[in-house]
């Protein structure tokens, strides 16, 4: 399955590495793998934990549509795509795009594709609780940090 | 036959409800319409938008039995 969703902690490297196993490796020069992770601050300020929410139903056809999207504009591609959702705690794996490819180019040129269309398109949505207890909504993804 | 109207993160707990339904009438051609219908105001800047789990846009038509979400700028990844 190219998209999974996981509502506990999962470790990305197995989820590569599971998929390598179906693989035919022999044809698949390049691999481009972007794992993100939840950092312990932003906007200057200590983060304790977080709550992702998303939209069932569409956030699988969101990504589907996205990795589906990128297939047919590299066609030699092979995509894996993870995502994290409800409650997240600092270092945890939120986000995996995994791509393969005969050549560099097109796996490392979809991966960034997949990785920038998911955090603009795909409908999840960021809470972070403070130091101090307080909750706040991160009002928007920075385009291109 | 009814519009059966989704709402999440920020906006759901501005507006403190998860959903509304609404009797598809003629008077609701658009989303921007239905908006409009539920709100009593012209929708905010930066809403997103989705028809049956599609992104779509606030002059996207919409029909009886249609899932209408709105949401803030989505933040995954």
């Amino acid at each position: 399955m190219a998209v999974r969703l996981f509502s506990e902690a999962f470790d990305p490297w197995s989820v590569v590495r599971e998929r390598e196993q179906e693989l035919p490796m022999e044809k698949l020069g390049a691999a481009s793998v972007f794992v993100g992770r939840m950092r312990d601050f932003n906007d200057a300020q200590e983060i304790h934990g977080m709550f992702l929410e998303h939209y069932p139903g569409m956030t699988e056809r969101e990504l589907e549509r996205i990795v589906a999207e990128a297939e047919s504009r590299w066609p030699s591609i092979t995509c894996e795509v993870a995502h994290r959702v409800g409650s997240i705690d600092p270092a945890d794996t939120l986000v995996l795009v995994a791509v393969w490819s005969a050549h560099r180019v097109a796996a490392r040129d979809a991966c960034a594709e997949i990785l920038e269309r998911l955090k603009h398109e795909a409908p999840f949505w960021k809470r972070e609780r403070l130091s101090d207890g307080s909750e706040r909504w991160v009002e928007k993804n920075t385009p291109g940090h | 036959m009814t519009i059966n109207v989704q709402y999440f993160a920020r906006l759901r707990e501005d507006l403190g409800r998860d959903s509304d339904q609404v009797a598809a009438t003629e008077g609701i051609g658009t989303v921007a319409d239905l908006w409009r219908h539920l709100h009593r105001e012209a929708p905010p800047p930066r809403l997103m938008v989705a028809v049956n789990q599609s992104h779509a846009r606030l002059d996207s038509a919409i029909a009886d039995g249609d899932e209408v979400a709105f949401f803030p700028p989505v933040t995954g990844g």
